[in-house]
């Protein structure tokens, strides 16, 4: 696998091999085909855009790439981009076409027969069409459109040797005459036609790299195109529908807020009780407790004790309270892996179903507010799974100020599986007015924060624009599949670095820095926070994890109050380990600073904050509780108006010195 | 005409003019060019509007619903 930011996109192949790219609209099913042609696994979904990265295997012999579902190729994001520069470099094009969706799906069939580029088509979900009482003349289509078309259902592995005999019969398909006479014209200066299409197609990226202006005859270009598929879908599908009438109510049940809004409650509470109760409780009870802590680490320390003396720094560094054989292990498997895995079979459910685009549709009013489009919905329901992960799918935002308010919310407000399990289980011990106070100061920092970065940066973010894929019951085992690797992937990445976490806390205890350490934070601790001079240790630990850290304040005798301080804190800790390298890699290494700074300081200041607000305001009955929630709620309407203030100030500033520049 | 935001749900309409340049060429490959007739399958009160082109359903926020004209 390669990963592609600039989108020069590298890919070895082997000498004498051919180059066969899959590629297809968001949702056609790219994958299966991916998977059947090259026998490895990559994602399947019912989501668009989940092919981030470019995937590349071997079909005998020749070279298999897989592209990000994309609706047409050119610049309009850095989907495209990286799906555009594979298509160019094509040898021969599998393009997975949706049958339930051709008007949709042929619309890219034709900008990519339009290159001039060797294309086969594979028409999938046949079944589903018929179900939906669409009639599709297959053998009129390959002749209307000029190249091979193969009915497939890819998912019941239907048509796939048929397609796999025919890969190589696929042909240059017929385009537009009037097209292609400017194409002509173009060719010796752009070396390719496929190209010169995209230079008429006022492609700036491909114009520049020949050192050319582009042509501006897009809107022209893809009117005539959209008229020539509609004209080939009159032609080729007939409609005996009867429609169903159940996913219909569904789908509208979902989309409406009155509705809708239950219906994700529901979701979100069934989820809660599978990984917040059952699996954080019981399974993690048994795996980590029984398990791990009950078998593992006293095998583990019985065998190196009796090599080396645990009481050494080696002895401590590798089985001591943070040892790299005994916590990195019980940690991963014993705590994270259930959580994670229970995370993504609910995951799974979601975006095979196709409830996510809805969910995603039914949160873009909230998320306008805070600088996003409902589309972010996805990563931040991600984020409570594992921050780390959810960071990376930023990528399928559209404009780099909504990836990162994206990611610094995640970083910042969204606790993973692993910490939420353990805030839960703290949070039901000190009484509903606790919880309530807790949840309101967490999402008054979220609505501050993204309202906030939304009023002071520049730009516009990009609007919601998606499709809403059927409703579909999901495959078992594709869902089963899907967990496995998820989860599987999950650990291969966080096993590493939980190991350097807990050898840099070991080295910090056989060096004194931790007592060190505890001691300079404690008077911000103590008087700032109100809480024990001991919890700086916890948020110690949670510089490596805050689930860790929070594990750590668990042990810890507090009173109610101070419980909700501590959590509040610790929820708005640093991210993880795992999370700021990602966040290094994604944004850059000055940003992922900042907002690695700025995680501290807005942690303790919300958290010290309330602890104040709480010592003015008293919390001798649950209403006083409130009333410090309500009084936190107050200062962030304060903050949002000055924010306001400061910024139509700013703009009265702008249109100064812009008047004056003109005149 | 009307914006596509006062449309209401059920109804059909024509889009006549979509104004930004870029939301032209993304909607057209949607299928929602100038010319085309949809229907409203949703609208969900603040936030984005539903069409249905055939049995495809997308979903376009408030803001660029703003910028496609239509008539009923």
């Amino acid at each position: 696998m390669s990963h592609c930011h600039g989108c020069n996109v590298q890919i070895d192949i082997p000498e004498g091999a051919r180059r066969i790219v899959l590629a297809g609209n968001p949702n056609s099913g790219k994958s299966v085909f991916f998977n059947a042609l090259t026998g490895m696994y990559v994602d399947v979904s019912n989501y668009p855009g989940t092919t981030l990265e470019i995937s590349s295997g071997r079909f005998q012999g020749d070279a298999v790439i897989d592209t990000p579902g994309v609706y047409g190729i050119s610049s309009f994001n850095d989907e495209e981009k990286v799906a555009r520069d594979v298509i160019l470099a094509a040898d021969v094009i599998v393009n997975v076409v949706n049958a339930v969706y051709l008007e949709r799906d042929l619309f890219l069939t034709q900008q990519i027969i339009d290159t001039g580029v060797p294309v086969i088509v594979a028409l999938n979900m046949i079944d589903e069409a018929e179900r939906q009482g669409l009639k599709i003349n297959y053998e009129l289509l390959s002749k209307l459109l000029g190249v091979p078309v193969v009915p497939t259902v890819a998912v019941k592995k239907q048509g796939l040797d048929l397609l796999k005999q025919k890969i190589f019969e696929a042909t240059p398909g017929n385009s537009d005459p009037e097209l292609q006479k400017e194409i002509d014209k173009l060719i010796n200066r752009s070396g390719s036609r496929s190209e010169a299409l995209l230079i008429l197609e006022g492609d700036i990226a491909i114009a520049e790299r020949h050192g050319l202006e582009p042509i501006n005859l897009r809107e022209t270009i893809y009117l005539n195109r959209r008229q020539r598929v509609n004209q080939i879908i009159e032609q080729v599908v007939t409609d005996v529908s009867t429609r169903s009438i159940f996913a219909n109510t569904l789908n509208r049940l979902m989309l409406k807020p009155i509705t809708g809004i239950p219906i994700l409650l529901v979701a979100l509470y069934a989820m809660y009780q599978l990984i917040g109760v059952f699996v954080a409780g019981d399974v993690v009870g048994l795996t980590e407790e029984t398990i791990m802590q009950g078998y593992f680490e006293p095998v583990v320390r019985g065998f190196i004790g009796g090599l080396i003396n645990p009481d050494t720094a080696l002895g401590t560094i590798l089985i001591g309270e943070f040892g790299l054989l005994t916590m990195t292990f019980t940690y991963t498997f014993g705590l994270l892996l259930p959580l994670v895995a229970g995370f993504y079979l609910f995951l799974s459910i979601f975006e095979d179903s196709g409830y996510l685009p809805r969910i995603a549709t039914l949160a873009d009013r909230v998320l306008t507010s805070i600088g996003l489009n409902g589309r972010a919905i996805i990563p931040l329901i991600l984020g409570l799974g594992c921050v780390t992960m959810a960071t990376i799918t930023t990528r399928l935002l559209g404009s780099e100020r909504e990836k990162r308010i994206a990611i610094f919310l995640l970083g910042l407000v969204i606790p993973c599986s692993a910490q939420l399990g353990v805030i839960a289980g703290m949070l039901a011990a000190v009484g509903p007015e606790y919880v309530a106070l807790y949840a309101l100061v967490i999402l008054g920092v979220l609505v501050a924060v993204g309202t906030s970065m939304n009023n002071i940066m520049r730009g516009k973010s990009s609007d919601l624009l998606i499709d809403l894929p059927p409703l579909r019951l999901p495959r078992v085992r594709n869902v089963l599949t899907k967990t496995g690797v998820k989860s599987y992937q999950f650990i291969k990445e966080a096993f590493p670095l939980f190991a350097l976490g807990a050898l840099i806390i070991s080295l910090f205890q056989v060096t004194g820095v931790l007592v060190f350490l505890q001691n300079s934070l404690a008077p911000l601790t103590n008087s700032w926070l109100g809480l024990p001079k001991e919890t700086a240790t916890a948020f110690i630990m949670g510089i490596v994890r805050r689930d860790f850290g929070a594990a750590g304040l668990a042990d810890m005798a507090l009173d109610p109050m101070q419980v909700v301080v501590s959590l509040v804190t610790i929820t708005l800790f640093v991210p993880c380990i795992a999370s700021i390298l990602v966040i290094f890699k994604e944004r850059s290494k000055k940003e992922g600073a900042v907002m690695w700074l700025s995680t501290w300081v807005i942690s303790f200041l919300v958290g010290g904050t309330v602890a104040q607000l709480a010592n003015l305001i008293g919390t001798g009955t649950p209403l006083q509780v409130l009333v410090v929630g309500l009084a936190f709620w107050g200062l962030i309407f304060i903050l949002l108006i000055a924010f306001k203030l400061l910024k139509r100030q700013n703009n009265a500033t702008v249109n100064e010195a812009n008047a004056k520049g003109v005149a | 005409m009307v914006s596509l935001e006062n449309v209401k749900r059920g109804q059909s309409f024509k889009v006549e003019n979509i104004t930004s340049d870029s939301i032209r060429a993304q909607a057209i490959r949607f299928g929602i060019s100038e010319g085309e007739f949809l229907v409203c399958e949703e609208v969900i009160p603040g936030g984005p509007i539903v069409v249905k082109k055939n049995r495809q359903l997308i979903a376009l926020g408030r803001d660029l619903a703003r910028e496609i004209k239509v008539s009923l």
